[in-house]
């Protein structure tokens, strides 16, 4: 739980902006608290987010879902190496269901089997910072004049540009996926064709292409830095 | 408002779920495909990069102060600011700019 009080602190901030966007895209604070509580993800709600404010087709919810939050499956993959092997199924499960890119951070920081309790301690406090962030958000969303709503709502983009930079710095395939990105989002929200799609289904066609060419051109090498391989490694040592 | 915001929650809920508790279920050996691992760990990147832009110049009350928020936010991240720093920044520049502009 210790560890899990400056993620809840940063998670009130964050998602105070995430609300900001749902009151936006048009939700209640109830239905934001309802969002949070059971997604748990920055990107991925704020990709719904969307979606619901284009009043797209269900299928784009899902399929945006599933991009979005497509790293969590490669956490969870590695989280699932991480287990001692006796572990119950719902050990597995409930601490799967909060695997968020700090607590995963956190999660595999420690040394040997993953301990459910610890995560639960986590979670106990990161959850309602994350939830109630939103709802706040949401609310005060309503009351706050439109400059600060306006300024506010960049915050969002701070924590994506905060996340991506520093791995396009390091890494030249990195950086040249998301000059890419940032290059191919732009013309494709002006193009014909894809500009009649939604916001939402141009993220999806984007990523699965890019990230594609990305995996087909320059494949990982088996080093350490990337975050399944430290694990990997660290598993060796338990 | 055609569709019912409780049904977008509740897919999104469900696909959310499904991805974080599928593999600790299932999953019981390291993926193998390189080319796989390779998609998964440049997916993050890609699709926030494009959600950011240009939707982040479209949030904002004018099209310039959300670009301007951009540029001070990747080179804030780029020097190594904190994630705090970074959002705040962003934030600061939007309020500012479409005071003085």
């Amino acid at each position: 739980m210790h560890d899990g009080i400056p993620i809840a602190l940063g998670y009130l901030v964050v998602s105070f902006t995430l609300g900001i966007a749902a009151r936006n895209a048009g939700l209640s604070p109830a239905e934001g608290f309802l969002a949070s509580l059971l997604n748990n993800a920055s990107a991925g709600e704020y990709a719904g987010f969307t979606v619901i404010a284009a009043d797209a087709p269900y299928l784009t919810i899902i399929l945006l879902t599933l991009v979005a939050n497509a790293r969590y499956l490669l956490m969870s993959c590695v989280i699932s190496q991480k287990f001692a092997p006796d572990t119950s199924i719902w050990h597995r499960i409930f601490v799967a269901f909060d695997i968020t890119d700090e607590i995963f951070g956190i999660t595999i920081a420690r040394k040997g089997y993953v301990a459910p309790f610890y995560n639960y301690g986590a979670m106990a406090v990161a959850m309602p910072g994350w939830s109630i962030g939103t709802l706040l958000g949401i609310v005060a969303g309503n009351i706050l004049p439109p400059s600060v709503v306006s300024a506010l709502s960049v915050a969002l983009y701070g924590m994506f540009l905060w996340i991506i930079v520093p791995p396009a710095r390091a890494d030249r395939v990195v950086g040249a996926l998301v000059t890419a990105s940032f290059a191919a989002s732009f013309a494709a929200a002006h193009i014909g064709v894809l500009a009649a799609l939604s916001a939402g289904t141009r993220t999806i066609l984007l990523t699965v292409v890019l990230a594609g060419l990305g995996a087909a051109l320059s494949p990982i090498a088996e080093k350490a830095g990337a975050a399944e391989n430290s694990a990997a490694s660290e598993k060796e040592d338990a | 408002m055609q569709h019912s915001i409780w049904t977008y929650l509740f897919l999104m809920s469900a696909v959310t779920f499904a991805i974080r508790i599928v593999p600790v279920t299932l999953l019981r050996r390291e993926i193998q495909s390189r080319f796989l691992r390779s998609f998964l760990f440049y997916v993050p990147y890609v699709t926030l990069a494009v959600m950011t832009f240009p939707a982040i110049t479209e949030t904002t009350q004018t099209p310039v102060s959300g670009a301007l928020a951009l540029v001070g936010g990747i080179v804030l991240a780029f020097f190594g600011a904190s994630l705090f720093q970074v959002s705040a920044a962003c934030c600061i520049i939007v309020f500012v700019a479409e005071r003085v502009l």
